[in-house]
């Protein structure tokens, strides 16, 4: 999949949170509209297989420049919780404060 | 239809250099698999792996060799000459004209092209060697074993990832069988742990960083291996008459495509294939004492082959032992059924289950008798060497005792 690319305003920072990036890259991921995509949804609820799951992982690494915890044999059993999209998002801003800070 | 009969086998993995260091390996369950060795290997996040150390290819081939001739063919050259020299052919006159090689790889001369992207992309070099291309084509190990044994049938290379081996050893034997081949030099090889080969995996999110624990409640991936397993199959009378010892006969053999999922495993395709080997060898599912699993130790595959085994075999499955010796010498991909054969011939042979190590907590979708930990001594009759790879193509081997 294509890499998401990061919107920024004129002085180079970034106009999207987190949570609208993330949800950018799982709407491609689900082949859907960001507008369809709720907080509380599963990965498995929006379509997303094993492997889109871990192409979404991919992506958001991408993105955000990050390294996620997460081992696709046991998604469920990884430090990495991927039970909501909000989940999701939550676990994303806690990698991006402890690897940027 | 011929019958088919083994009678030389070799090979070099993690565990062993030859036949008895492997073998005795297995039935200690010691396990292969330790810390990477290769450059850049800290730019890894997955560091193990069954990897043959103390071999030295400057003592076994010649500079002109070595110029030729890829990790992947080494390996599977030096357990050619095992397998050879045990066999005691010499291919000569029909004989060399009727037999052939047919060897399984997945990634064939890999660490060869992860050097030479490397030197023209990362160092900037205009100019590879001159034997990039005959050096790492898949089928360069068939070939070099049929020079080297003056092997002159019909010989090709087999790729179909994880079932590469199997595939190979099946067509082998159908080769025989039909009369079109007298013996055949067959198996598979692998050599994919370089910083490439290794990252490519890692991508895929399978593989475990401390241990393969097949059929555990606590297995969380797999573990790559290298090396090769060769052996030398051959039409019953033709062995039989020259008083060859015969190590075990290959009965029958049967593929199957999942059509499903490219990295999912199916349960159907899988037993499929492993009701369709019985048939093929015309033996009861009663007689199975003993399979062989592909039991990589990722999720999925172990609980959909314990499904399919259980499909297959109703409640005889509750009386046959399974065991996985990737927790030993890790996943050799298109050579591992070729190395994991071994561990079947042991069975027949020498009456010694391999035990699945590392097995540490059962997990209810894996309920069978997987011989945890410790080898078991058992008088075995007919055994199944499973095998079933990313894309869905399946490949199942009886064999017999001799």
């Amino acid at each position: 999949m294509t890499k998401c690319p990061a919107i920024l305003d004129k002085r180079g920072a970034e106009v999207m949170d987190v949570k609208e990036q993330v949800i950018q890259i799982i709407a491609e991921q689900a082949m859907l509209d960001v507008s369809d995509v709720a907080m509380e949804s599963t990965p498995e609820e929006l379509g997303i297989d094993s492997l889109g799951l871990v192409e979404s992982i991919f992506a958001i690494e991408e993105q955000f420049d990050i390294s996620v915890p997460f081992n696709a044999n046991d998604p469920s059993e990884s430090d990495f919780d991927i039970s909501s999209v909000a989940k999701i998002v939550e676990g994303i801003e806690k990698l991006i404060a402890e690897q940027k800070s | 239809m011929k019958r088919v009969v083994i009678t030389g086998a070799g090979t070099i993995n993690a565990l062993g250099q030859d036949v008895p260091a492997t073998l005795e390996a297995m039935r200690e369950g010691r396990c292969g698999i330790g810390e990477l060795e290769f450059r850049d290997v800290e730019r890894l996040a997955i560091r193990i792996g069954g990897q043959v150390k103390g071999f030295e290819p400057e003592t076994v081939f010649n500079r002109q060799q070595l110029a030729l001739y890829d990790r992947f063919t080494q390996f599977t050259l030096l357990a050619a000459r095992q397998a050879v020299a045990q066999a005691g052919l010499e291919f000569v006159g029909d004989l060399a004209n009727t037999s052939g090689v047919v060897l399984g790889t997945s990634g064939g001369g890999l660490s060869t092209q992860d050097d030479n992207y490397r030197a023209v992309y990362e160092e900037g070099k205009n100019r590879v060697h001159p034997f990039v291309v005959p050096k790492l084509m898949n089928n360069a190990a068939t070939s070099h074993v049929s020079m080297e044994f003056n092997v002159k049938g019909p010989s090709f290379t087999v790729a179909t990832a994880c079932a590469s081996s199997n595939h190979a050893m099946g067509q082998a034997f159908q080769m025989i069988r039909t009369g079109m081949c007298t013996a055949m030099i067959t198996g598979g090889s692998e050599s994919m742990l370089c910083f490439g080969g290794v990252k490519a995996w890692e991508g895929l999110r399978v593989m475990s960083k401390d241990a393969c624990r097949p059929f555990s409640a606590t297995r969380n991936g797999m573990v790559q291996g290298e090396g090769a397993g060769v052996f030398v199959f051959e039409e019953y009378e033709h062995a039989k008459a020259r008083g060859a010892e015969i190590l075990g006969e290959v009965l029958g053999f049967a593929m199957t495509s999942d059509a499903a999922d490219i990295v999912m495993p199916s349960k159907h395709g899988a037993a499929r294939a492993i009701s369709g080997a019985l048939r093929d060898a015309r033996v009861s599912r009663e007689r199975v004492s003993y399979i062989n699993a592909h039991g990589t130790g990722t999720a999925a595959n172990d609980k959909t082959e314990c499904a399919a085994v259980a499909d297959v075999f109703g409640t005889h499955a509750d009386n046959l032992m399974i065991s996985s010796t990737k927790s030993m010498h890790g996943h050799l991909i298109g050579g591992t059924g070729a190395v994991e054969l071994l561990a079947c011939l042991m069975a027949l042979k020498d009456g010694v289950i391999a035990p699945t190590i590392g097995y540490e907590e059962a997990d209810p979708e894996c309920a069978l008798d997987v011989v945890p930990n410790v080898a078991r001594e058992a008088e075995v009759d007919v055994v199944l060497s499973n095998a079933f790879a990313f894309g869905g193509l399946n490949a199942v081997l009886v064999l017999g005792r001799a």
